[in-house]
């Protein structure tokens, strides 16, 4: 049931991994977010998501992640099907999300201890996870004391402590300062050097190289006002 | 894989003592519970002694319901069940170690203590020593059974009240085995006969209940 394609790209600098998607659709409840979508990802690139709020990004991302399943359609991982049911890629992906992920009654850096050992990586990473996201004055506070932005940099640091190919992110510039962001473009960019390769959901430009994905393009046209009964009765 | 397993434990277990843990709660629910007997029945040694394994057994029951509701909930809330996902573990085995982690930290500590509630409640030497034995089989199955229920209530607001419609039938076996292995000792029944039931329902449970979770949460992540 397990999907374990390649070794991970940190671990040998030279593997090709690619993701490719093929006809992906994404359907909730009567409505199709998308369909027909196509895109593929190689090693040392990144894909830049776009398009208005409920266009289907957050989705597309968790389809990504094997949080859900899609409708129709299929992933490849190095140009192998990725098997719809079972741990699908999700042992070569980091997600983050809206939420940090992070239990408020604890220190950040046991939080960030735990999912190191959870995730599989390797606790001596913690002391230059927390360096990379300047977190190191705060590694003693419980994470519920933490503002919004210093809770991003705690989920954010995840992805160092777990070395992953493929990192998923939604939205990570929110509640981020200036000096923040630059720090998160840095990190995509020395992930993808390393040959990473990042999906990003964002609204901000983040200043990183990336081909851009427009969700509009892969909406089906109109669909939703024929189907949708809230919207049949105001005719 | 197994690192990742016990992690998780004791992840959980440092959780439910952290604060805002319910383990302290849960304890305290316990001693409550049991201390409002003599008062309701009245000091009469003979009566509590023939009441007490039931009294032990129910209040170890109601105390496990009130702790069920954030067993996932609060990692589905903050976004640690999206990450739990992502490791080695399959969600069966995520529900599993939550499971266990939640008969550690909230149930072993009231099996522990339930002798000191027995001699409250003028229970003999003989038949504390079965108390304790049949909660420490028995209970185990209270946090597996819960397990599923509260991964099925995980999305609903104010999920408590479901998980206890959807629980206390399904602890009326262990209850039943439970008291009966207690009563057997005054000479109705067979104390082994019962322990073996009760051992058998943990058992049970320990494969039914995590998968069942599994499933429910795979819903609830979509």
């Amino acid at each position: 049931m397990m999907f374990h394609p390649t070794k991970h790209p940190t671990s040998s600098p030279k593997a090709r991994t690619t993701l490719n998607a093929q006809a992906l659709a994404c359907r909730r409840g009567q409505r199709f977010l998308f369909a027909g979508l196509d895109f593929s990802l190689e090693h040392g690139r990144i894909l830049i998501l776009r398009g208005p709020n409920g266009s289907g990004k957050t989705s597309l991302l968790r389809l990504l992640a094997g949080l859900s399943r899609p409708e129709a359609g299929q992933l490849f991982w190095c140009g192998m099907a990725v098997p719809p049911s079972g741990a699908g890629l999700s042992e070569q992906v980091h997600y983050v999300g809206h939420s940090s992920g992070m239990k408020a009654a604890f220190s950040v850096t046991d939080n960030l201890r735990f999912w190191a050992r959870y995730l599989g990586g390797a606790e001596d990473r913690l002391e230059a996870s927390l360096e990379a996201l300047d977190l190191e004055a705060l590694a003693h506070l419980p994470v519920g004391a933490l503002s919004a932005g210093q809770q991003r940099r705690v989920s954010l640091a995840r992805l160092l402590v777990a070395p992953r190919p493929l990192w998923l992110l939604d939205e990570p510039t929110v509640a981020l300062d200036s000096d923040n962001q630059h720090r998160l473009t840095g990190l995509i960019q020395t992930h993808v050097q390393n040959g990473g390769m990042a999906v990003i959901a964002t609204h901000t430009p983040l200043g990183v190289d990336g081909a851009n994905l427009d969700l509009r393009d892969f909406q089906p046209e109109a669909q939703h006002m024929a189907h949708d009964p809230l919207l049949a009765f105001e005719d | 894989m197994l690192a990742a397993f016990f992690s998780l434990i004791l992840r959980d277990m440092r959780l439910g003592y952290a604060q805002g843990g319910a383990a302290g709660l849960v304890i305290a629910f316990y001693a409550i519970t049991i201390s409002l007997f003599p008062f309701g029945v009245g000091p009469d040694a003979e009566i509590l002694a023939r009441i007490a394994g039931g009294v032990l057994w129910i209040a170890a029951l109601l105390a496990a319901l009130l702790s069920l509701d954030r067993m996932f909930q609060a990692d589905f809330e903050d976004g640690s069940l999206d990450s739990l996902t992502l490791g080695p573990l399959p969600l069966s085995l995520v529900a599993l170690a939550k499971a266990l982690a939640h008969w550690l930290s909230m149930l072993l500590p009231l099996v522990i203590l339930s002798p000191l509630f027995g001699l409250m409640l003028h229970l003999d030497g003989a038949s504390m020593r079965v108390v304790l034995i049949a909660l420490l089989v028995g209970t185990p199955a209270l946090s597996l059974i819960g397990a599923a229920a509260a991964a099925l209530a995980v999305a609903v607001r104010r999920g408590g009240a479901l998980i206890a419609l959807l629980v206390l039938p399904l602890y009326i076996p262990t209850l039943i085995f439970g008291v009966g292995a207690v009563e057997a000792v005054s000479g109705l029944g067979s104390v082994s006969a019962n322990m073996s039931f009760l051992g058998s329902l943990s058992l049970i449970f320990a494969v039914l209940g995590p998968l069942a979770a599994g499933g429910a949460l795979r819903l609830a992540l979509e």
